[in-house]
């Protein structure tokens, strides 16, 4: 870790959220922030290029390179926002479309600009009030790029890029067999740039302000501000935008988590890992801070785990949930997930036979890095963090003393609801 | 020449493990594991035998000419 990252910022500047307060409008958007500049494609991409801004929805990749990538295809392209949030435990999406859409709208026209798009979609999930909400604020514009709306059905793997480019093409919102990335091949056929909406609205951000304002908040490799969705005990998804690299601690503080109540920390969602809450509390909250303590930082979410819950139910429960929703492609996934899931659940209950030890470390050998998507690989990086952060509950669990708090209610939460692909 | 296995058109008919065993092993699914992407040049015939002999032509041979 380096400390010298770790900044500290008694006051955090708001950016994309600075409207929430005075509501969706078009009005209060254009009063805050001004007409959307009318620059042409080059300088909207130095623009980008200048702020060093990385994409928002998980992988942290540079924007602005995918943009070239993209603008330099040839033919017609396409623009798609990503809002879906397959994500249980975040929010911010939701919150960014439900109280600054005109940001994420404008992101949009902004994008199909650079890449020279003439289609464009922006993908949500439906039953979240969110598309009403986008419906409503697209009516109040008047647009170069017309934005298609549709609702993803709800299903984890089902806003992974290339699940979401199947679908807008017809196909199941299933992930499928790469290469061609959507930016080669996207939707029916065309090359497709695929953003979080995050990522969009900083892109409206940006061009308003520069990119040398855009640096002035975080992290100098990972610049800006950062939408997270905090949870612990008697707090619920709450959304707060914070400069990139600010301690983890400090994050979970302001949000109401009793951090030296906490056991652990799960960074980075489904997908991400689980950290001793001592060692999360320290870590500056970037991409790299994360990747050097084997951590992810993923799409901005913090889970604080109680040290009176039991980490291995947390993680069984929603083992079994990532194993529900595999996309039913690729063997080793379709029959690893519920082979484990199944295992910790019987580890988690009281049901444990110690001779499923060695099949349970074989199948967390085997099911990474053979499917189609990543969806194997972020499942069993969360269930090794698991049996590794709560090894000393794991012990007690094998040798047949499950926790206490084994059936006290789920912190994270699991979506009752069986997966959809069409 | 690089080898891959596309995971969705893979059935797990166990054709490859069959035919290139240097490479490929099969989990307990009957899931091909390989041995890596880069293919040594002396199983690189086994391996064009072994692609055109799966029943779902789940194997992706790339470069290394033909």
């Amino acid at each position: 870790m380096n400390a010298t990252r770790v900044k500290a910022a008694p006051v955090w500047e708001r950016r994309l959220l600075a409207t929430v307060d005075d509501g969706p409008d078009l009005a209060v958007h254009q009063q805050h922030w001004g007409p959307l500049p009318s620059a042409r494609a080059p300088e909207l991409l130095s623009a980008v290029q200048a702020s060093g801004l990385l994409g928002r929805g998980g992988a942290g990749f540079p924007t602005a390179r995918k943009m070239l990538t993209v603008a330099a295809a040839r033919g017609r392209t396409v623009v798609v926002a990503n809002g879906a949030e397959g994500e249980p435990a975040s929010a911010k999406d939701r919150l960014l479309l439900m109280r600054a859409p005109h940001l994420v709208l404008d992101g949009i026209q902004l994008a199909a600009k650079i890449v020279h798009a003439d289609e464009a979609y922006l993908v949500l999930h439906g039953g979240t009030g969110t598309t009403e909400q986008v419906y409503a604020a697209m009516h109040q514009r008047r647009d170069r790029v017309g934005v298609e709306l549709r609702e993803l059905p709800a299903a984890y793997v089902a806003s992974e890029e290339s699940a979401l480019v199947h679908w807008l093409s017809g196909g199941e919102a299933k992930p499928t067999f790469t290469p061609p990335r959507p930016f080669e091949r996207g939707v029916n056929g065309r090359p497709t740039l695929v953003n979080n909406v995050e990522t969009l609205a900083h892109l409206a951000t940006i061009v308003r302000r520069g990119g040398e304002w855009f640096r002035e908040a975080g992290d100098a490799d990972e610049p800006g501000t950062l939408l997270v969705t905090v949870s612990g005990r008697g707090v619920d998804r709450r959304v707060a935008e914070v400069p990139t690299g600010i301690r983890i601690g400090d994050v979970l503080e302001r949000a109401g988590v009793d951090v030296a109540g906490s056991q652990a920390v799960l960074v980075g969602g489904y997908f991400g890992t689980w950290l001793p809450a001592d060692l999360a509390a320290q870590l500056p909250l970037s991409h790299h801070a994360l990747r050097a303590a084997g951590g992810a930082l993923g799409a901005g979410i913090l889970v604080a785990l109680p040290r009176d819950s039991c980490g291995v139910a947390e993680t069984a429960r929603v083992a079994a949930y990532l194993a529900a929703h595999n996309a039913g492609q690729c063997g080793p996934c379709l029959n690893g997930l519920p082979s484990l899931a199944g295992a910790l659940n019987a580890l988690a209950t009281g049901r444990w036979d110690e001779r499923w030890w060695p099949a349970l470390e074989r199948w967390m050998a085997v099911v990474p890095g053979r499917g189609a998507c990543r969806h194997p690989d972020g499942a069993v990086r969360f269930i090794a963090s698991g049996l590794s952060v709560f090894a000393a509950d794991v012990a007690e669990h094998r040798a047949g003393r499950p926790c206490a708090s084994v059936s006290s209610p789920a912190l994270l939460r699991v979506p009752a609801v069986p997966p959809a692909w069409r | 020449m690089r080898i891959r296995v596309n995971p969705i058109d893979c059935k797990a008919h166990g054709v490859c493990a069959e035919m290139l065993p240097e490479w490929i092993e099969l989990d307990e699914w009957g899931y091909p594991i390989l041995d890596g992407e880069e293919l040594p040049e002396q199983l690189m015939a086994h391996a064009r035998r072994a692609a055109r002999a799966c029943p779902t032509l789940a194997i992706v041979l790339e470069g290394g000419g033909r």
